[in-house]
């Protein structure tokens, strides 16, 4: 793969106390040790990104994100803020919506994964695709594929019947209503504040589907 | 991120006997909590067991009338499972006030309690802070602490443990089961499983090293009304600055955990007999010993005021 031959060094100084107990001398500090250099570690996964195999040999540390960046190019995908607080790096893993940000690419062994890139084409968009172009549902468009894979996700939930924390009822099926579809995008930021066009967007789909 | 070995496990017996073998091991579950404090150093295993696949992940009725939620069970599947819904609604509740629709979609049982109790400047590593360096101080104590604990906290840390799931566990006398490196299972229940900070805050929980959760228990259903009410500064994908979590019965009994406000799910047993008597009696107990810091001292009344909020919607 890409960087299998890579090594990454680190210089770590370190810091040892030993603690002379019997003395009293309490303590006695060596530091500017050199740590050994820590070559990577390399590990293999298989996994399938929009009904493509892969076969990959990684450092353990690559992210689903960054393999899906920077090892497969599939630049569609977009990195916030890393640690799961934007939701610009959603992607679909067998069927469900996550922040790829947050998960290894080893944790993804035999996983079926869907990126925008694999849910339509330009000359074949998707129906969440082509109703964010008609409802203006992005302005820099840098959060958007992440809003619309959350959106495909979020319509597929509400039509398996996943409550919401604003259903009323846990056990009535609940309806694609505007609070529903806000509450349930709520882990999908946009800076640019497309938010009610991302809502009448979906709605159009949820329309359709009904 | 610091390097680390990686190896994937197939059953809880292994997962346990791998990280008895190897120093410096961790589980890895969802990944949502650890992946997060690795990117900053503030976790740095030197392995990580993925028990991902251990299987680990359905939801079974117990001979006693009860449910058993195996660990790796995600918080998306528990709150939409038919019996949690119907019978332990408080706990559907719970879970979809937590976090976004992708994170609960990877975030487990085990990891939801396992989820370090911390504060934003455990996070900032330029700031000193005794969970993250034992010793070291604490800056949020006379820092920014409109979020923090007031009660169960100590002079060491004032860190609340931010889970919402954990609240109506706790409420539904739910026990954690699990299994040792040596291969000895015992279960605990919820209310001995968080440790109060103390002197030492880096220690959150009765868990041995290299214990694996394998379930968490629930007790046969007790009826009543299901209410969680979560109080934030956003009304979607915050952390609670308070929560309540109550199952109130028509006699005006009931049981009532609070999140937001301590280093563990808040319940005081002998407090709920005061509930009839109005949400002021019962506060005043459950919150009897609290220390606020100037800054959270609101939450005082905030907890008041949402437990008769609470209340009051249990009547209708
Ligand atoms: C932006 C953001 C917002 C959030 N908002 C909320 C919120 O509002 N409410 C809320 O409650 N939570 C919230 N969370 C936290 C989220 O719920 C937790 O991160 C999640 O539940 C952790 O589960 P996990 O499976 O991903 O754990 P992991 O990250 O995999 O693990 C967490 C810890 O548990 C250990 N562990 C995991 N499984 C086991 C096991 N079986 N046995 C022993 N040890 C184990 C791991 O070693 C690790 O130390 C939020 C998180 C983020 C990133
Ligand atoms: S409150 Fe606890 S977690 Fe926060 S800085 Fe102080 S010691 Fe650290
Ligand atoms: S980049 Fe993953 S949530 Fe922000
Ligand atoms: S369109 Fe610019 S961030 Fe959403």
């Amino acid at each position: 793969m890409d960087e299998s031959n890579d090594y990454l060094f680190s210089r770590r100084e370190m810091l040892v106390s030993t603690t002379l107990a019997v003395t009293g001398l309490a303590l006695l500090n060596v530091t500017g040790a050199e740590a050994a250099p820590v070559p990577v570690s390399l590990a293999k996964v298989s996994f399938a990104v929009n009904g493509k195999p892969h076969q990959l040999e990684l450092d353990t540390r690559t992210t689903l994100l960054d393999t899906l960046r920077e090892h497969l190019h599939l630049t569609g995908t977009k990195k916030g803020c890393d640690h799961g607080q934007c939701g610009a790096c959603t992607v679909l893993v067998n069927g469900r919506r996550i922040n790829s940000c947050l998960s290894l690419a080893l944790q993804h062994e035999d996983d079926a994964i869907t990126t925008i890139e694999g849910l339509g084409t330009p000359d074949k968009l998707h129906p969440m695709q082509a109703a964010f172009i008609k409802h203006d549902g992005y302005q820099c468009g840098y959060c958007t594929p992440g809003q619309i894979c959350s959106a495909v996700a979020v319509l597929a939930e509400i039509r398996a019947g996943m409550p919401s924390h604003v259903s009323a009822s846990l056990l009535e099926p609940p309806r694609a209503t505007n609070m529903e579809l806000r509450e349930r995008m709520s882990g999908n930021i946009c800076r640019c504040g497309a938010y009610s066009n991302i809502a009448e967007a979906m709605s159009e789909v949820a329309g359709k589907d009904a | 991120m610091q390097t680390f070995t990686y190896e994937r496990v197939r059953t809880p017996a292994e997962a346990a006997a791998a990280a008895a073998r190897t120093p410096g091991a961790k589980f890895l579950a969802g990944g949502t909590n650890l992946l997060d404090l690795m990117k900053l150093e503030i976790e740095t295993p030197a392995h990580i067991i993925d028990v991902g696949k251990v299987g680990l992940d359905k939801i079974e009725p117990t001979p006693a009338g009860g449910l058993r939620i195996g660990a790796l069970v995600t918080n998306t599947d528990l709150a939409d499972h038919r019996t949690v819904r119907r019978d332990y609604g408080l706990l559907s509740r719970a879970l979809l006030a937590g976090a976004s629709g992708q994170l609960r979609n990877k975030a487990t049982t085990a990891g939801n309690l396992l989820q370090r109790t911390r504060c934003p400047y455990f996070y900032d590593t330029n700031q000193r802070c005794n969970k993250r360096e034992p010793g070291s101080g604490c800056a949020a104590i006379a820092g920014y602490s409109r979020q923090l604990g007031i009660i169960g906290t100590s002079d060491a840390c004032i860190a609340t443990h931010p889970s919402d799931m954990a609240v109506a566990m706790r409420a539904l006398d739910a026990e954690v089961e699990t299994v040792k490196a040596n291969g000895t299972t015992r279960t605990i229940p919820l209310a001995q499983f968080y440790r109060l900070p103390g002197q030492t805050p880096h220690l959150e929980t009765t868990l041995e090293k290299n214990e694996l959760i394998t379930a968490v228990l629930l007790p046969p259903p007790v009826g009543g009304v299901h209410i969680y009410q979560k109080v934030r500064d956003r009304s979607s994908y915050a952390f609670a600055l308070v929560s309540v979590g109550a199952i109130l019965q028509q006699d005006g009994s009931g049981r009532i955990a609070v999140g937001g406000v301590a280093p563990r799910p808040w319940r005081v047993e002998t407090a709920e007999k005061l509930l009839p008597a109005g949400a002021k009696a019962f506060t005043a107990q459950l919150l009897q010993g609290a220390r606020p810091t100037k800054e959270n001292a609101y939450k005082l009344a905030l907890v008041e005021n949402t437990v008769a909020a609470v209340l009051n919607e249990g009547k209708h």
